[in-house]
């Protein structure tokens, strides 16, 4: 299982990776795509947790990352709507969501302590994950500057996550 | 008329002196960016506190001793008047690593 980990988290860094560094330079509809989709991926998560976590601070976190991540793309879709701009799918997003629906169905069958471990373990890979791409690629890339201001607040909050999850994850060992 | 309305100002005057004594004073606390400034303040008994949320989250000012439990909305403030002294280490408990330090003075 923790090979089976790694290796996921291995791909989901490759394939980020790979999709954006081939795609020439991402657009502001795509990041923005990229950013709602990374969110819906979190809260998917959270919301699987919330039901299946029996450890208390790993269930109380479930629903941080769920209130946290609906409000932050609130703000993206109020932002795109603002800006005129419509959310692009693109190969990137696709590649996230695929991994994701994977990660969801591979946590889906394990159970108790098991369970609350690979969730957690997730989350900070997940949350590492996605903060990098945040910052060599997504807000770099940016053009609009209140979509770069966005995905900087976002980082910061995301980097919160990142901890929160290593903490919970310390405590469980 | 105009006699009686300037009383009645000059009592809602007086009144609001009463309310508020000469030594309180109001402390603004700031939560930004997932970290709360100052992250070490000091007030008095009978100071108020401005919890001043600016994130897009929901924050809390949760007392490790249970002395206060205070909500923010996102964007909002709240103000909360101090009851009780004491050195209290609070967190926000959605996001636990951020921390700070109230030291109230009787």
């Amino acid at each position: 299982m923790f090979v089976r980990l790694s290796i996921a988290v291995a791909a989901l860094s490759v394939l980020t990776g790979a999709a954006l560094a081939q795609g020439a330079k991402l657009t502001d509809p795509q990041i923005a795509h990229i950013a709602y989709t990374a969110g819906v991926i979190d809260i998917n998560a959270a919301k699987q947790a919330e039901t299946k976590a029996s450890n208390k601070d790993v269930k109380a976190f479930a629903k941080d990352m769920a209130r946290d991540h609906e409000a932050v793309n609130k703000q993206a879709l109020d932002l795109v709507k603002k800006l005129k701009v419509t959310p692009e799918d693109n190969d990137t997003s696709k590649a996230l969501s695929k991994q994701a629906a994977d990660k969801l169905a591979e946590l889906g069958k394990l159970k108790g302590a098991a369970y609350d471990k690979a969730y957690i373990d997730n989350e900070v890979a997940y949350h590492k994950t996605v903060n990098t791409a945040l910052e060599t690629q997504l807000i770099p890339s940016a053009s609009n500057p209140e979509l770069k201001s966005l995905l900087q607040t976002g980082l910061k909050i995301f980097q919160g996550h990142q901890q929160h999850a290593e903490h919970v994850a310390a405590g469980m060992k | 008329m105009l006699p009686g309305r300037y009383l009645a100002t000059l009592a809602l005057l007086a009144l609001g002196a009463l309310a508020v004594p000469a030594h309180a004073a109001t402390l603004r606390i700031v939560m930004e960016n997932m970290a709360i400034s100052p992250a070490e303040a000091s007030a008095k008994v009978g100071d108020t506190i401005e919890w001043v949320n600016k994130d897009v989250l929901a924050h809390t000012a949760t007392a490790k001793n249970g002395d206060f439990d205070v909500t923010i909305a996102p964007k909002q403030t709240i103000r909360s008047v101090l009851i009780k002294a004491g050195t209290v280490d609070y967190y926000c408990r959605y996001h636990p690593n951020m921390k700070a330090v109230l030291t109230i003075a009787p």
